[in-house]
């Protein structure tokens, strides 16, 4: 079986400045995957070739064995890949409940219709429900996103990344800039959201990391350096000395 | 799962009174614009209602790419104005008898080529969003302007293209010959028009138009292509322009480049901003405001587009969300009973602007009678006042009167500022 993403000596420069510079990458089919390394070392570059936001400057990427490394962004999504951004990126004049229920809209077929209502869309405003509930945003459901508090927009954030049902979800930073028991909130509702899907996930946190991930890998200078179980993670030599930092061992 | 638990007729009663609302609404509107000529019946003040009903439509569907889609446009008066061209040649091919069709479908020619420009022009314009956008329909309004004087056989020349609208034998009685009748069909079409660009609100091209507008990029990561949402939304929007500039055509029988014109799509800009791009009914507001200065105010005075002027930036230094804004807020306010705390300093600054306006209008008027009219009469007549403005008196009276309702104005503004704050405040809690 295809692995549901494949990365093949992938490379990216901006000008002379090479980010990325051949990297390998397979994540298997329902597999919770970490992306760590330094500041710098390229985590999210890696996501935005992932997602098309970036085109790449050689090799390829597949999803579920299809390469989509020349595909532009909204038909990476349609192919069932989804993420979430380290930096809020939401809809800050619609409600929370328009937030979602626009996420969901193109995977139920609505696509870019104006013959029908929008209330008149059952299935959507269910998905929308059902998203709100998940990510405990449903007493929120007609504010406006821009004035939730911070913690509530990074959960919206994951509450417009899973609500089209991608079976690929990537998620860049979701902790970040939270405290411990948001941390550990955010976690547990990673964990449940995620369920039976496959997730690649950039974290500075290595609680999270080890808590959550089945494999990492370890990017270092636009390089993985190893990519392994979370255990063999913490007593490679390489990572330690590259990364996690000598002192530490 | 849940609706199990709840008792069935909850969902009914939570339902019901907003179709209800929804209903008066629109009904009560309907009901308005078949009474108003009843009320309204004078020549002029028909032709203004007419020319309302028009601009309602076009700033309405100016909205669709500025409040909902994101889209700051120069070049609207592009759409509407090739709508109303086309529609005034078809107007000249039914009276030559070389076309069957009804005069009172034929916004539908102007709206079905207008949309077909917006195919062709938003193709460009819609690759882009922000400011390119905005520096791209600039360009293509230019260009399509130029193009009214180099193709003269299309677009009339200086003179423009003339027209009759009543064509065809009279059907049911109606011959598009007395004005009124010219009322009921731009009415008709006004309350069709804002029905169907409501409902189109509410649609998913609708709702992701929103999403696009707030932010494009997310946008793309939930599959949504923003170029082909904005180009299906101009192209829509572009539709009811069209059927705007088509009614213009039959109420005027005449079409001349000013119809596709810089002035005319900075006009529907003005007009939309003033009444509120946030709200669907606000460039309804707008419209109406903008009309009455335009046509109203216009035949009292030259200054009248300075007056526009002045008003629109204040509107957009006060209240940037339009005039549709300030009434929504203040509904808030009188829904939860603290209007009354408002009253008095409302009225003081109100009060104090009506003076200081007094003073600037006169000063304004006795430039223009100065410059223009004094060889003649040196008397100007101004607010029941016979003022000589060749003599100082009325000079000094004016600057006077501007000066004092400047000067009260500042306290009565900051009174009303912390009166508001305050109100909000207590708003605020009541959330909480």
């Amino acid at each position: 079986m295809n692995p549901a993403i494949e990365l093949r000596r992938v490379r990216k420069s901006f000008g002379k400045t090479a980010v990325i510079n051949g990297v390998d990458l397979a994540v298997a089919r329902g597999e919770r995957h970490a992306i760590i390394g330094p500041n710098g070392a390229g985590k999210s570059t890696l996501f935005n070739l992932i997602t098309g936001r970036h085109r790449v400057s050689g090799g390829g990427i597949y999803l579920n064995g299809e390469p989509i490394a020349d595909l532009k962004p909204f038909q990476i999504n349609r192919k069932g890949l989804s993420r979430s951004f380290q930096v809020t990126n939401i809809f800050n004049n619609l409600s929370v409940f328009e937030n979602v229920r626009c996420a969901a809209l193109w995977s139920l077929g609505y696509k870019y219709s104006f013959w029908q209502r929008l209330e008149a869309a059952a299935d959507a405003r269910r998905r929308a429900a059902e998203v709100l509930e998940e990510i405990g945003l449903a007493r929120r459901r007609d504010t406006p996103a821009g004035v939730l508090s911070y913690a509530e927009q990074r959960a919206l954030e994951i509450g417009i990344t899973i609500a089209g049902g991608a079976d690929v979800i990537l998620l860049d930073e979701p902790t970040s800039g939270m405290n411990r028991s948001e941390t550990a909130a955010t976690v547990a509702l990673i964990r449940k959201v995620t369920v039976g899907k496959t997730l690649v996930i950039v974290e500075h946190d290595m609680s999270v990391v080890f808590d959550l991930a089945d494999r990492v890998s370890v990017l270092v200078y636009g390089e993985v350096i190893a990519s392994d179980a979370p255990a063999a993670i913490r007593a490679n030599a390489k990572v330690q000395a590259a990364y996690l930092g000598t002192a530490k061992a | 799962m849940r609706s199990l638990n709840a008792p069935f007729f909850v969902q009914t009663l939570k339902f019901k009174p907003l179709n209800v609302e929804r209903w008066l609404l629109w009904g009560g509107a309907a009901v308005v614009l078949v009474a108003l000529p009843l009320v309204v019946h004078k020549g002029f003040a028909l032709t203004l209602l007419s020319q309302m009903g028009i601009m309602v439509i076009f700033a309405l569907s100016y909205n669709m790419l500025l409040g909902q889609g994101g889209m700051l446009s120069f070049g609207h008066a592009v759409y509407s104005g090739l709508g109303a061209y086309f529609a005034i040649h078809a107007l000249n091919l039914i009276a030559k008898g070389a076309l069957v069709f009804p005069v009172t479908l034929l916004p539908l020619v102007g709206g079905v080529f207008g949309a077909l420009s917006g195919v062709i022009f938003g193709w460009v314009t819609t690759k882009k969003s922000g400011t390119t956008f905005a520096m791209i329909s600039l360009g293509i309004g230019e260009m399509v302007a130029a193009c009214s004087l180099m193709l003269p056989g299309f677009f009339g020349g200086e003179g423009g293209v003339t027209g009759n609208r009543q064509v065809g034998r009279p059907f049911l009685g109606i011959s598009y010959g007395p004005e009124i009748q010219v009322y009921y069909l731009i009415a008709a079409w006004m309350f069709v028009s804002t029905a169907v660009m409501f409902a189109l609100s509410q649609t998913p091209l609708g709702r992701i138009a929103n999403a696009v507008r707030d932010n494009p990029e997310r946008a793309e990561f939930i599959g949504y292509d923003t170029q082909v949402v904005r180009f299906l939304q101009l192209v829509l929007a572009s539709f009811f322009a069209g059927a705007s500039g088509a009614l213009s055509a039959i109420n005027f029988e005449i079409v001349t480049a000013e119809n596709v014109g810089m002035l005319r799509s900075g006009g529907v800009l003005v007009a939309t901003f003033i009444g509120g791009v946030g709200f669907f009914f606000g460039p309804i507001l707008g419209a109406v405001i903008f009309t009455f200065f335009a046509v109203a105010i216009s035949s009292a005075t030259k200054a009248w587009l300075l007056y526009l002027g002045l008003f629109f930036i204040a509107m957009v230094m006060f209240a940037p969300g339009g005039v549709a804004s300030l009434i929504v807020l203040n509904l808030r306010v009188a829904k939860a009973a603290l209007f009354a705390r408002l009253v008095p300093a409302y009225g003081a600054a109100i009060a104090a602007s009506l003076i200081a306006l007094g003073g600037f209008v006169a000063i304004i008027e006795m430039i223009y009678h100065l410059e223009l009219e004094a060889m003649n009469d040196p008397v100007l007549k101004l607010f029941g006042l016979r003022l000589d403005v060749t003599a100082p008196a009325p000079w000094v009276g004016a600057v006077a009167v501007f000066v004092a309702g400047s000067a009260l104005w500042w306290p009565a503004w900051r009174w009303l500022r912390r009166r508001w704050d305050e109100v909000q405040l207590r708003l605020g809690e009541g959330i909480a």
